[in-house]
């Protein structure tokens, strides 16, 4: 098969460099172009082997039905909640990610929300742009090192928020599926708990059927008045609703979102708070990082045709 | 409150004069009640300061100041019983050092409480203009997400080479905190420190043209004052970031301004200026730059510290025990 004749569908812009990499190799149809979706599908059913989604668009039950010569699906994301993992199985479709290669920035923004939030940095930007420091001074903020962080889903990102953590000094407990002995970090059996022992809780699991709205009003109440919430999960690990209300009633302290239910639709209520910081989904968000997730896609497609191992499936 | 008792008791106190208070003082005016002193404030009065210095202030051997509230040799001249200088700050800028040391004032400052706050602050200002984060929060605040789509890619931080100007105790915990981020730290110092393992640059322009990055935590002196200069920003490169946490004046701020007007530098985070409040608006209107009211030492917990420290030193000088934090020049 020559690769030119290889259709390859991508489901919506995510990385230039990524579309002229896989423009080279292969025969790229781009998604979000058309208008009818279905004829279009129908009209390349026979040519499309490969999927390449992200955290918004992926591969659910419908798109995977509708191409019967699918043999792969590389997300441009290390999260897989967006691909039907059972039809995928069902239909001997392999599944990769990009896992590893974004570790390092999505962990270094969770600390940079922290930072955010607890000293007030994008509020006091306004503060000074807006000509008010001439007038007075800025309120005192919130110290972070030594703060109690709580981490929920210890992974690889989970890890590395740790690691950057522990060199200020924090102390840090987790919630995981399962208790990890080798860990030196406090286990809690509960994400109340856990939240209930933090000043800090930073969630940064899969999204999945259990995690689904991990964090709900029993868990803002427990982290309470002064606690800070930190998610570079996904937005449904978050009551979106009670989050929001907790955040202007004032029974929760603070707020740093890369991540939304519904986006890129944020709650606008949350515009006019000063103790929440609100970002686009831009976890992964460098120059570096972004190219060498489009690397690993690029190097995931190119060894299944050529019948190699996938090199980061998902599993 | 002011009962008779209560008079007679605290005038019996030695007094520690405040010209102007500083703004630990004022936050947390009761931290400030002690049994072994008591406060003679200046500011209340409406007499001119020397005057009030000459009329009330003759026997004080201990006065308490900060940056907002200069000792300089005028009024030392005016306090013939000074022996004590307090300053609530690190910095000691803004007290006639060499004016204290001739007639053998002591002076003790709050190093140590803040470095934990300034290193955090360095670090989150880094995060801050490297990963574009206030200004992606105004992106989402103005409704911009839905409409203009995806944020522009900022720089990883993992990685970057960091030139820490000063490698005090705020440097050295900047230090600390960004090897966990996987940078490479290299310094600049006014001495190669022994027992450090980053590589040491005897002079700024050097450490900026091996740099991504520069990080500003030096006390500003006659040395210091406009070290980062045009060279040493055009050494550090298109790519490069400027942190500065320290003082405005050790920045050529003007040139500054240009180098970001024109993109000769990256960007620039700054909790510090040259004449505060006032910041040059052309900074008001870059993306790249992150600016802060000169509050990186102002959290609630470091103001506690600070002022037991202050406190605590005071204390001890009225009791006749060594200081807690005496400044010694190197």
């Amino acid at each position: 098969m020559e690769s030119n004749n290889i259709g390859v569908l991508m489901t919506c812009p995510m990385n230039s460099h990524l579309e002229q990499e896989l423009e080279k190799r292969f025969k790229l149809l781009r998604l979000w172009t058309v208008r009818d979706r279905s004829k279009f599908l129908a009209a390349h059913r026979n040519s499309i082997h490969a999927d390449v989604g992200n955290c918004s668009v992926c591969a659910n039950a419908e798109l995977i039905e509708a191409l019967p010569k699918l043999e792969i699906v590389a997300s441009f994301s290390v999260g897989f909640d967006k691909i039907d993992l059972a039809k995928s199985k069902e239909k001997g479709i392999g599944v990769t990610h990009t896992p590893d290669v974004l570790t390092d920035d999505v962990a270094d923004m969770a600390i940079g929300l922290i930072l955010m939030v607890l000293r007030k940095f994008c509020e006091s930007d306004r503060f000074v742009r807006s000509g008010k420091w001439k007038k007075g001074t800025f309120m005192l903020t919130t110290k972070f090192t030594g703060k109690r962080v709580g981490i929920i889903g210890l992974g690889r990102v989970g890890m590395a928020v740790a690691k950057r953590v522990e060199a200020f000094s924090c102390p840090i407990g987790y919630y995981s599926r399962t208790e990890k002995p080798e860990i030196k970090y406090k286990y809690y059996s509960s994400v109340v708990k856990l939240a209930a022992n933090s000043d800090i809780l930073v969630v940064i699991c899969p999204l999945t059927e259990e995690t689904r709205h991990i964090i709900n009003r029993e868990v803002i109440d427990a982290l309470g008045p002064k606690g800070v919430l930190i998610n570079i999960g996904r937005g449904l690990h978050v009551d979106e609703p009670e989050l929001v209300s907790a955040l202007v009633e004032g029974r929760l302290g603070g707020a740093g979102l890369d991540v939304f239910e519904h986006e890129p639709e944020v709650p606008e209520e949350l515009f006019g708070l000063d103790n929440v910081v609100l970002l686009p989904h831009v976890g992964s968000g460098t120059v570096e990082t972004r190219r060498d997730m489009a690397d690993l896609v690029i190097a995931n497609l190119e060894v299944h045709f050529l019948k190699r191992p996938l090199l980061t499936p998902v599993v | 409150m002011q009962g008779d008792d209560q008079d007679l008791r605290t005038q019996d106190l030695p007094q520690v004069l405040v010209i102007k208070p500083p703004p630990l003082l004022t936050l947390f005016e009761d931290k400030f009640m002690s049994s072994k002193f008591q406060l003679l404030k200046a500011w209340e009065s409406t007499l001119p300061l020397d005057q009030f210095l000459t009329t009330y202030a003759g026997s004080v051997r201990a006065v308490l100041c900060s940056g907002a509230s200069p000792i300089t040799l005028d009024i030392i001249r005016l306090l013939p019983s000074l022996q004590l200088v307090v300053t609530a700050s690190a910095g000691t800028n803004h007290i006639d050092l060499n004016e204290c040391r001739r007639l053998g004032i002591a002076v003790a400052n709050t190093a140590g409480v803040f470095s934990d706050d300034g290193a955090d602050a360095a670090v989150g200002l880094l995060i801050d203009v490297l990963r574009k984060i206030s200004a992606a929060d105004r992106f989402v605040r103005h409704g911009l997400w839905p409409s203009k789509g995806d944020y522009p890619l900022g720089s990883k931080l993992g990685g970057k080479r960091v030139g820490i100007v000063g490698l005090g105790d705020i440097g050295l915990a900047v230090a600390k905190r960004l090897e966990a981020f996987g940078c490479t730290i290299l310094y600049n110092s006014r001495k190669q420190k022994p027992y450090v393992p980053y590589p040491f640059y005897t002079n700024v322009h050097e450490l900026a043209a091996d740099s991504d990055a520069l990080i500003i935590c030096c006390a500003l002196t006659a040395e210091t004052r406009h070290m980062i200069n045009r060279e040493v920003m055009l050494a550090l490169g298109k790519q490069g970031i400027i942190i500065n946490i320290a003082r405005g004046a050790i920045i050529d701020e003007k040139e500054m301004v240009e180098c970001l007007v024109k993109g000769e530098i990256g960007g620039a985070g700054l909790d510090v200026f040259e004449n505060e409040p006032n910041v040059p608006k052309e900074l008001c209107e870059l993306d790249n730059v992150v600016l802060s009211p000169h509050r990186v030492v102002f959290t609630a917990e470091g103001f506690i510290a600070a002022c037991e420290l202050v406190v605590g030193n005071l204390e001890a000088f009225f009791s006749d025990k060594p200081l807690l934090s005496l400044v010694i020049d190197e």
